[in-house]
């Protein structure tokens, strides 16, 4: 590579960087001074500098092991469940398939709807226990429909999520998956690869960069989902389905303790820093070519 | 392409597809079939799948009682501003990443990942405040800027990723020809990587659409897209799942459309064969 | 001659360009509840009185328009020209004076009309700080035709063991009908409301006079005992996320014997196009233990003006109309009496047209009356407020203990539990608050 194409790749790259430097530093500058403010928008000019005890508030919180927990069940469970599912549908219709562009655009559509939305559809037209359309299938095989947001909210909650990045995921693999060489695909069939070989060492390999891609997206969106908890279950039964980002909003936000809320905020941005440092140790490799 | 599908395989296909397909999408298509029935009916036991007294109700009270089109406007300007302005930035970036890349190139972009880690119930105050100083609340550069730059590390992500696919002998070989880096960008590499384009464009711009933190607290009536539109009808006192569906209905519908017109992007593959 | 009359072209157009007045702009942020929408439908009568005066709506559900206005009016945002707030809001933001006193309203506005306890919940020291326009409390609707073949007779102020027992003897699983249907969605609005309002009439308080949280109480330990016990017998699966609106729903669809709620719930329950069971709804004052508090609660939602905001005479005149004799009024010419805004004026309740079309208008007005912010509770209390205490620190204590409360509910923790729970959570952030040591 010469040093011409270096130093043009530099001059390309710092628009990008700038803009974003400017804009993570200046929130992040004012978040964390908030965090060492003990101040409530409700009671402005009582602001006092208290150091970290905001922190502490927010950590020693009963709730925030578990809001850690669920964080991580939750992100951990729909990254499985879109991933999974999203390779096997995106082969699906990588095949010929009669009326391709319908089907696909069908896939697609659960992330068309607006997070709030689909998860009022689904609580109260699906999976309520009495008038959702769940339970009246389960009615008529005689079982007893499962309270969903009382005997297994946080599932519920997955299963709510999942269903809409699963189009995400399904969508950057199927355009990954359309860039594979055929060739590389016929030549292992000649070789005499059945099905199985050839999906595990042709196409595995070439969808480990977009999966690892997608993994890191999914994981920055999944860590802060709000809408769907607060339109469902309110973070609970208890504490069943609260993560951190609920944790802030019902400990801070809804208080206007703009210390606390900042102190949270702060406190995911480690977390998240954690975990995507391990991923990045487990999947970055796929990212250089 | 010369494998030749049995009509067999292709019956497997099909069917298997379009289960999926179908199994996917029902509960779009129970929230649409909702929009067409009454209050009662759509929340009745058993429920009722086509044999109901299909209205138009519902529609008719939404868009008279809130204005879809300016709505709507709103949100195609802010949407599809902020994603095309975050195209501009982010395709040099990640062509730089993918074809100049340095020993900082994973650090940079793992970087910019990191700028979406704070969730936004946190730095909802600073970003509030900062906005009504700037006297930003409640316009549409408003709100382009925060959605452009929030969804800029994702742009740059997935075009990186697309740009890796193509391989670098097809560019060199362009750059042999003679042609400048600018040609290259144009005529070699975008043709190339349309399909990939047109995912990211179209995964972006829905994120934009339905983003509803930022849009709702930082708008308030006259840069106040679908979003707001749809919190309008979320959850009054009184039933109101038949009006929401509709109005969820009416704010997909461009969205529909877009996806639409951009699966012929995706259709085509890269065609290395042609090439070699 | 061309030119003399391009010269008069343009005189005209230059008088037709500059209005007469100037244009003032009211953006309102409001609750998207049925009267609010109503009111929006109705604009284009205030603005035919007053064309220099156009108004912008934002509707929001409750908990957003909450969070968005009190956001924007804590940093002078200036986005909203009038507020609609809640009787929650009142008091703590008047305190902050955050609100414009409305003692400049039209004489013909008749403040002295107000319910009190409406006026006294939208007031603080002495002066009208919001303008109400929505009253509520809450009351027991139930099924004339069940009670009726279970040989039970409703009294017009039931006791809790009386309601305790109906329900059970309501109850018919089989046939999908159940006693009682109560909320149990978390959240302070929601099922803390509720279980406040249900705690006064058990005797129960949230703070004694010092600020120390009152959940280690026996009287709390009956309150939701009883509520468990009662749910668990006699209340639909699902119950630990049904809010408003879902009990709304099962109960229009024939499947609660009893519904304890808003008062307002009362139009919906007996409006034949959305409810099966339109003609066979009683009415009855919420329950009590003999200590003289009912079950109910009290709230109102008001318009206000920001302090500091340059539009105070058009928004006054507006508020004026909204919130005065004539708009309910032009209410009932248009939509009839049953859909006027219900809960704020004492003539409404002795105008014999209204009287005739809301049969459930009496009892939400007794309802009204009965539940005194000031006093809420048996043993007096160091904050005002019905189901809720007017403390900023009250929407994230109440929406915690409402999260333990509904946990019970589900079956995931004891009652026990939860109230341990309760207690030592608000009791954390009221020592951090400084309210206690």
């Amino acid at each position: 590579m010469t040093e011409e194409t270096r130093g043009i790749g530099r001059l390309l790259l710092s628009p990008a960087v700038g803009l974003l430097f400017i804009w993570m530093i200046v929130p992040l500058g004012m978040t964390i001074y908030f965090s060492s403010l003990h101040y409530n928008l409700l009671n402005p000019g009582t602001e006092q500098f208290v150091g970290l005890e905001n922190y502490t508030y927010f950590l020693t919180d009963p709730a925030f092991l578990a809001s850690l927990r669920n964080t991580l069940v939750l992100v951990g469970s729909v990254l499985v469940l879109t991933i999974g599912l999203g390779t096997l549908v995106a082969l699906l219709l990588d095949q010929a398939v009669v009326g391709r562009s319908i089907v696909r655009l069908m896939v697609i559509a659960p992330f068309f709807v607006m997070p709030t939305v689909s998860a009022l559809v689904w609580k109260n037209l699906l999976m309520h226990p009495v008038s959702g359309l769940l339970a009246y299938v389960a009615k008529s095989f005689g079982l007893t429909p499962i309270d969903w947001f009382a005997e297994v909210p946080l599932l519920a909650v997955i299963l709510i999520v999942a269903w809409q990045w699963l189009p995400f995921a399904t969508l950057i693999l199927l355009t990954a998956l359309q860039s594979l060489d055929e060739e590389q695909k016929e030549a292992a069939e000649m070789d005499g690869a059945n099905a199985l070989s050839s999906f595990v060492y042709v196409t595995l390999p070439h969808l480990a960069r977009p999966i690892t891609v997608v993994i890191l997206i999914e994981t920055i969106f999944l860590l802060t989902v709000f809408a769907e908890i607060f339109v469902t279950t309110g973070g609970g039964p208890g504490l069943a389905t609260t993560n951190i980002a609920f944790l802030i909003y019902s400990q801070a936000l809804i208080q206007y303790d703009v210390g606390t809320a900042s102190a949270g905020g702060m406190v995911a941005v480690v977390i998240a820093n954690i975990l995507a440092f391990f991923l990045v140790r487990i999947v970055g490799r796929n990212l250089e070519a | 392409m010369g494998r030749r599908i049995t009509p067999v395989r292709l019956l497997i296909n099909t069917v298997a597809a379009w289960i999926v397909g179908l199994m996917i999408f029902f509960p779009i298509l129970w929230m649409v079939l909702a929009s067409f029935k009454t209050e009662l009916e759509a929340f009745a036991t058993p429920p009722s799948f086509l044999f109901f007294d299909w209205t138009l109700e519902n529609y008719a009270t939404v868009q008279g009682r809130s204005d879809y089109l300016h709505h709507a406007l709103n949100s195609v300007i802010v949407a599809g501003g902020s994603t095309l302005i975050a195209m501009l930035i982010a395709v040099p970036a990640a062509w730089s990443m993918a074809f100049a890349p340095s020993k900082r190139t994973k650090d940079i972009l793992l970087w910019m990942l990191s700028t979406k880690m704070m969730p936004p119930v946190g730095v909802l105050m600073p970003i509030y405040l900062l906005y009504r100083t700037f006297g930003m609340l409640d316009t549409l550069s408003g709100l382009i800027l925060v959605l452009c730059l929030g969804n800029l590390p994702i742009v740059v992500w997935m075009l990186f990723t697309y740009f890796k696919e193509i391989p670098k002998d097809i560019l060199e070989a362009a750059r042999m020809d003679g042609a400048t880096i600018g040609r290259e960008l144009i005529y070699v590499l975008t043709p190339m990587a349309v399909p990939g384009i047109a995912s990211t464009l179209l995964l972006n711009v829905i994120l934009a659409w339905n983003e509803a933190f930022w849009t709702l607290n930082l708008s308030t009536s006259a840069a106040a897209p679908l979003t707001v539109f749809i919190a309008s009808y979320s959850s009054p006192e009184g039933l109101f799942w038949a009006k929401l569906s509709a109005a969820s209905t009416m704010a997909i519908a461009p969205i529909l459309v877009l996806g639409w017109f951009s699966q012929r992007q995706l259709v085509r593959g890269l065609t290395f064969g042609a090439v070699k | 001659m061309k030119h003399r009359l391009g010269a008069i072209a343009g005189a005209i157009s230059l008088f037709a360009a500059i209005p007469c007045f100037a244009q003032t702009t009211l953006t309102i942020a409001t609750v998207n509840n049925g009267d609010m929408i109503r009111m929006q439908g109705l604009t284009g009568a205030f603005t035919a009185k007053n064309p220099d005066i156009s108004v912008k709506w934002v509707t929001l559900e409750e908990n957003v328009l909450r969070q968005r206005v009190t956001t924007d009016i804590a940093t002078k945002g200036g986005q909203f020209d009038i507020l609609t707030i809640g009787t929650y809001e009142v008091p703590i933001w008047a305190k902050q004076n955050w609100l414009v006193a409305l003692d400049k309203l039209p004489a013909d506005y008749d403040t002295g009309d107000l319910l009190p306890r409406i006026r006294d919940a939208a007031s603080a020291n002495g002066k009208l700080y919001a303008a109400p326009f929505y009253g509520e409390s809450s009351m027991i609707m139930y099924r004339t035709d069940l009670f009726e073949k279970a040989g039970l007779k409703m009294p017009e102020s039931p006791t809790w063991d009386f309601v305790v027992d109906s329900a059970k003897k309501l109850t018919d699983k089989s046939a999908g009908v159940y006693g009682i249907c109560l909320r149990g969605k978390a959240g302070w609005g929601e099922n803390i409301a509720f279980l406040t309002a249900m705690s006064n009439s058990f005797g129960a308080r949230w703070f004694d006079e010092k600020w120390q949280p009152q959940f280690n109480t026996p009287e709390w330990k009956k309150t939701l005992t009883t509520y468990l016990d009662i749910m668990k017998v006699a209340g639909p699966p699902g119950a630990s996320s049904n809010g408003f609106n879902e009990n709304l729903a099962l109960f229009n669809a024939g499947k609660c014997g009893m519904w304890i709620d808003a008062t307002v719930a009362a139009s919906f329950v007996t409006n034949p196009k959305d409810s099966k069971v339109a003609d066979r709804v009683g009415f009855a004052l919420a329950p009590n233990t003999g200590l003289g508090k009912n079950a109910n609660w009290l709230w109102a939602w008001n318009l206000a003006i920001p302090a500091g905001s340059k539009k105070v005479d058009a928004a006054e005149k507006f508020i004026a109309w909204a919130t005065g004799k004539d708009y309910i009024q032009l209410v009932a010419s248009k939509d009839g009496w049953a859909n006027v805004p219900p809960g704020t004026r004492t003539s409404l309740y002795q105008n014999p047209e209204y009287l005739k079309a809301a049969p459930f208008a009496k009892l939400t007005l007794a309802s009204i009356d009965s539940a005194d912010p000031n006093h809420p509770t048996v043993k007096p209390v160091p904050y005002v407020g019905v189901q809720y205490a007017a403390i900023p620190e009250f929407q994230g204590l109440g929406t915690t203990v409402g999260q333990q409360f509904s946990a019970a509910l589900a079956g995931t923790t004891t009652a026990d539990a939860a109230l341990a729970a309760a207690q030592s959570s608000v009791e954390r952030e009221m020592k951090r608050a400084g309210y206690i040591k």
